[in-house]
């Protein structure tokens, strides 16, 4: 039996995928990128190995991709994260027209047809408003864990309207409406609410068509599945493994490298 | 004999300064100005009213300025930023033209006409990539406090190029600098380097014209006066040391003076 492994090293996590011949996810990790790039992508997919009960030797092809997708130095060859997002998007949630990829420092608007090529795309990635890093900040501000903004957002009723547009600015005003007595919850509503709208800005500019797949690993923040839900009147497609979709998409364009079609694209397309 | 007062409530530190109907500078005073504006507004003026040996029934009209003007009750009129620059510049270089002042949170550029009239301004108040909070990062990531960027700076031998883009995402810039044995002198002055490209460019969009006045903070490190020079040839003014912070809140003092006057006309 043969295997696909897609490893997504992104600038906060690193995650590997397992798939069978079938498609099937039989195998997944997911590790802190860190500082050592090549070996968080070395040990996220041993964990993925490791988790399927897959034997290295059964995987036939790794295809890397993410900002460190260079780095993956056990990997065949490489796709950028924008064209593995919409496969991935497109296999789990097959009605996907418009993908939010939201992760770490990046957050990406991208259009594809029935079946995940794209169309359009557009990233934030000279700005970190509107990234997962605003959110890291807040939460250092508010000296909170990441995993605790979302689960506090949500018990916020009226939120703060954050004023600013740069992450540095808006951590001190983040702490200003600390200070001017305002509740942790509702600074925390406005926080994922700026960020909403900047990405749902992102989301015009390619347009919102179809079903939207939520990937990255703000997917795993409730409060910004349920903000993006209530101002894009929309409901996002997320599973449970919505922030592995890149990756995914990674081991299925390997798996049809097996397979000898050669339906993914040969040349890398330029972020 | 009545004075006037200038208070410059900035987003980071909140100056005060004292001048005489005839327009000397007696004393000043700065706090940071933390979440409580007027707090910070009341004892930046006590520490210059101490410093002169005056009392607040010595003031015969005080004026504020800076993003915090509005609120501070004391007031008795308020200026825009620009225009307290203006007038702050002028009375230490009544030639100036062309002013830049680089604060905390934000960084203009104004053209001025003969008579010290603000003609043309441009301002960067939405990314901190453009202000003295960029450089505040940087050194925070190298691990140094803000107090220390001055004196850190002046070992720097060979700049190293930052990009500038964005103040968060220049971290990891910095980290990878830092791991390739970068000096942390010669990053902090990249950044200097990549904040001087920025005001420039902001400084061409009002048509700039010498002289130049920078003022602000920042200008109170001397790497930055020296680039700026190099970038803007040898027309530049920069007010002493002690108090270049304090050419908004001069500048105050003097409208205040100036409304006083117009008043009593």
């Amino acid at each position: 039996m043969a295997f696909a492994a897609g490893v997504d090293v992104g600038s906060t996590q690193t995650k590997a995928i397992i798939v069978d011949e079938a498609g099937a996810i039989v195998g997944r990790a997911l590790l802190p990128t860190g500082a050592n790039v090549v070996q968080a992508a070395e040990h996220a997919f041993r964990e993925a190995l490791k988790s399927g009960d897959v034997p290295e030797e059964d995987v036939t092809f790794v295809i890397g991709t993410g900002y460190g997708r260079y780095r993956v130095e056990f990997g065949d060859t490489q796709i950028t994260e924008i064209v593995c997002h919409a496969r991935g998007a497109a296999h789990m949630f097959p009605g996907t027209e418009t993908v939010l990829d939201m992760g770490g420092q990046d957050t990406k608007a991208i259009r594809i047809q029935p079946g995940g090529d794209v169309i359009d795309f557009c990233m934030n990635d000279k700005c970190a408003a509107g990234t997962g890093r605003f959110l890291q900040s807040a939460a250092a501000a508010l000296e909170l864990g990441l995993d605790e903004l979302g689960p506090t957002a949500l018990r916020g009723v009226r939120p703060v309207n954050i004023s600013t547009t740069c992450t540095v600015f808006a951590e001190s005003e983040v702490l200003s409406w600390l200070a001017r007595g305002k509740k942790i919850e509702d600074i925390l509503l406005g926080v994922h609410r700026s960020i909403a709208s900047r990405s749902i800005a992102l989301l015009r500019r390619v347009g919102i068509e179809g079903e939207i797949t939520f990937t990255g690993g703000v997917t795993r923040n409730e409060a910004m599945v349920a903000v993006l839900n209530d101002m894009l009147h929309a409901e996002l497609n997320v599973s449970e493994e919505s922030h592995y979709i890149g990756a995914l998409g990674a081991a299925l364009f390997a798996l049809e490298r097996i397979k000898g079609r050669s339906a993914s694209p040969e040349k890398e397309v330029v972020a | 004999m009545k004075y006037t007062a200038g208070i410059d409530v900035g987003s980071t530190y909140t100056k005060a300064a004292l001048m005489s109907l005839d327009g000397e500078l007696l004393a000043t005073g700065i706090r940071q100005t933390g979440f409580r504006l007027v707090e910070a507004a009341e004892e930046a003026l006590t520490q210059a009213l101490a410093e002169a040996e005056l009392s607040r029934d010595d003031l015969a009209y005080v004026a504020s300025t800076g993003y915090g003007r509005n609120q501070i009750p004391f007031r008795d009129v308020q200026a825009t930023d620009l225009t307290a620059g203006a007038w702050g510049s002028r009375w230490f270089y009544p030639g100036t033209r062309t002013v830049l002042d680089v604060g905390g949170q934000t960084m203009k550029a104004m053209r001025l006409g003969d008579t010290g009239k603000v003609q043309s301004f441009r301002l960067n108040d939405k990314c901190a990539a453009g202000t003295g909070a960029f450089l505040e990062k940087t050194a925070r990531y190298l691990g140094y406090g803000i107090q220390e960027i001055g004196p850190l700076v002046e070992y720097a031998k060979d700049p190293v190029p930052i990009s500038g883009v964005c103040a968060v995402f220049a971290e990891s810039e910095v980290i990878n600098h830092v791991s390739n044995g970068a000096q942390p002198a010669d990053i902090m002055h990249g950044a200097m380097e990549s904040l001087i490209e920025r005001s420039v460019r902001l400084m061409k969009r009002v048509q700039m014209e010498p002289e130049f006045t920078l003022m602000g903070g920042i200008m109170r490190f001397p790497t930055m006066v020296r680039v700026m020079r190099e970038h803007l040839g040898d027309q530049v003014n920069v007010p002493p040391e002690h108090q270049v912070q304090f050419t908004a809140a001069i500048g105050a003092a003097i409208l205040a003076r100036r409304r006083m006057e117009k008043l009593a006309a």
